[in-house]
């Protein structure tokens, strides 16, 4: 007997629950869609019940837009909450619905001084650790920031050197340094934000035809169109009566003709002369300095492209790191002018490593043919280059 | 619907803006001096009466513009009832299957979404949900309404709700659209790679449905680990003096 009522509870229980939940439950035929991050609900189920309109409508419309509020409410309801200066707070996912931009993605700024040059030397990040071991006080500490490791202005004792004046204060000198190169720093840091700022393309936003634009935009977008050739423009052609578009970059300057006869034959009479003399006129430390940089920039671009394609097909090692030396010291140019030592290498063995383009006439291999020609597998010579 | 409109930009129509779909110079003049990009234009003449044109800029250049009539328009005034304070995020719902067959159609939603969504938030009070905005796409037409919301109680956590008519209701008919091409609209869509979503590593899905994490370890030295103590296990004195006679005669045998 009492086995019954406990049943009769429990049944009438879950009548009871059935009913609360029916208040809250719409049944429709085919799923909402929501977007709880922008708080919408579309609902695909086309509305035969509005079919024909009557005075009923508004209230069909009611009806229908209590059903679809109560489904979103429903979702909104089982985010999670938290309590917020006693209110109810519910945390919103992400919204969903793409949506078009306002204004254009920025662009992407150009690189700084140091980044061109790190670009053009093949020079990547090196990989370092956060915290340093400071023998002095006996822990961890930063490698740069508050408390780092080696702070030279922290110091409690340093030694006069042996050429400096005994008078002068040491410890102020080494603040004073410290203060001119955060000042050198922010400097060069400014300078690189101008450059930014000062170059900026034009967007193409303006140049896609809608039919209604005016005659100036139309000016601007016929003479970005002619510009856009292979090449550049200089092979269109032009209507009967068109005008020649106006140059804009620099203005170069011309001699007048004829005017100054002295400063002419002045002028001839040292061509001249410079074609005369047997001593070359070329500057040795220019040119192999020019040719060094060349080599760098064809050497990483080709090391950065490896990098990407290995990075595409699954880290594969690309072929070697950096080459230890370089090109030869050998006077640089490639029309064979006189082997002169020197050019950049301050002291050092000449002739080192290998050149791709297999050297100036065989006077190379002085020094290591191991090296030279093909890099050999993977080997990952790193360490600087030895200037 | 009063939330973002700047005061200053209902801009005196007589002198300036005239005709939009054909001229739109005047548009994209004004949205650049004001910083807008979302804007609507209501006009009436004997052609096209009770006209309102719907549109958003990329660039200050136009996008999407899109033309409705208004057949039957009640306004906030007209309903008396006590209304939602400005500026409440409304709740949106489109119901219709017409919404995604056409391409029209299918911008004409993307278009008041970005039009009446309101500022992203990142939580929202549940208590002050208050505003929906309806939007039914039938038998050619698009009604819209606006409800204020009611919650009653209901006996579990989530309460039933109840509609109250409130705002301004209308009844549209799609007259001109002027959408904007494929190329400029894929243009506009670009996201930054600083807002797409970022993948998680370290986490694969399998193809039923399993979550396989991958967690790296430093090297660990296997004798020194802790493991349980099964002490069922342990060796005895007896076994253990057993053991370590065999141990020797084997030794011994060896050498």
């Amino acid at each position: 007997m009492e086995g019954q009522s406990v049943e009769e509870l429990l049944a009438k229980a879950e009548r009871d629950e059935a009913e609360k939940l029916q208040r809250i439950t719409v049944h429709k035929e085919l799923e909402l869609e929501f977007d709880l991050g922008n708080l919408l609900a579309s609902d695909r189920n086309p509305p035969t019940g509005l079919r024909h309109a009557g005075p009923t409508q508004e209230a069909e419309l009611r009806a229908l837009a209590r059903d679809n509020t109560q489904l979103l409410i429903n979702q909104l309801w089982q985010l999670p909450t938290d309590r917020v200066e006693e209110a109810l707070v519910a945390r919103l996912p992400e919204p969903t619905t793409r949506l078009p931009r306002e204004k254009p993605v920025p662009r992407p700024r150009p690189l700084t001084r140091w980044q061109q040059f790190a670009r053009l030397k093949g020079i990547r990040p090196k990989k370092k650790t956060n915290l340093v071991w400071d023998e002095g006080s006996g822990q961890w500490r930063r490698r740069w920031g508050y408390q780092r490791a080696r702070d030279d202005t922290k110091e409690w004792l340093i030694e006069v050197p042996g050429n400096a004046d005994p008078m002068e204060d040491q410890f102020a000198k080494r603040i004073q340094a410290k203060k001119e190169r955060v000042a050198k720093n922010e400097l060069n840091r400014l300078r690189n934000l101008a450059r930014a700022h000062k170059r900026q393309l034009p967007s193409a936003a303006g140049l896609h035809p809608t039919g209604h634009q005016s005659k100036e935009e139309l000016g601007r977008a016929v003479q970005v169109a002619k510009v856009s050739t292979a090449s550049v423009g200089r092979f269109q052609e032009r209507l009967p009566k068109e005008k020649a578009p106006r140059v804009s970059g620099k203005k170069r300057k011309f001699q007048p003709l004829f005017g100054d006869f002295a400063a002419e034959k002045k002028s001839q009479l040292e061509m001249l002369r410079i074609m005369n003399s047997k001593k070359p006129q070329l500057d040795v430390t220019r040119a192999t300095n020019k040719q060094m940089r060349e080599e760098d920039q064809e050497e990483a671009a080709k090391r950065r492209k490896m990098s990407q394609k290995g990075k595409r097909k699954g880290g594969r090692q690309g072929p070697g790191g950096k080459r230890k030396g370089g090109p030869p010291s050998q006077g640089g140019t490639r029309k064979g002018g006189p082997p002169s030592q020197g050019g950049t290498r301050k002291g050092g063995p000449p002739s080192q490593g290998g050149k791709r383009k297999g050297g100036l006439g065989g006077k190379m291999n002085s020094g290591r043919p191991g090296l030279s020609g093909k890099r050999k597998g993977g080997q990952h010579q790193g360490g600087k280059r030895r200037k | 619907m009063e939330f973002c409109i700047k005061r200053s930009l209902f801009f005196n129509i007589r002198k300036n803006i005239t005709r939009p779909f054909e001229d739109q110079t005047s548009l994209e003049f004004f949205s650049k001096k004001s910083d807008c990009s979302l804007f609507m234009f209501g006009s009436h003449n004997k052609k096209r009466p009770n006209n309102l044109v719907i549109g958003r800029m990329y660039d200050y250049h136009v996008l999407d513009m899109i033309e409705v009539g208004i057949e039957k328009f009640v306004s906030l005034k007209d309903i008396k009832n006590s209304k939602c304070p400005e500026g409440t995020k409304p709740m949106l719902i489109f119901a219709g299957d017409d919404f995604d067959v056409t391409e029209d159609y299918r911008r004409l939603k993307n278009l008041l979404i970005d039009f009446f969504r309101g500022p992203t938030v990142s939580n929202v009070r549940l208590a002050g949900l208050e505003y929906v905005l309806h939007f039914t796409a039938l038998n050619g037409k698009i009604y819209f309404r606006s409800y204020k919301l009611l919650l009653k109680k209901s006996g579990c956590r989530t309460p039933r709700i109840e509609l109250e008519e409130m705002g301004p209701s209308m009844d549209l008919v799609l007259r001109r659209t002027h959408l904007a091409s494929d190329d400029l609209y894929k243009l506009s869509m670009k996201m930054p790679k600083a807002l797409k979503p970022k993948k998680k590593k370290n986490v694969s899905h399998d193809t039923f449905g399993t979550t396989y994490g991958r967690i790296h370890m430093q090297k660990q030295d296997l004798s020194k680990l802790q493991t349980r103590k099964m002490k069922g296990l342990k060796k005895r004195p007896a076994e253990r003096k057993a053991e370590d006679q065999e141990k020797k005669s084997k030794r011994i045998k060896k050498d």
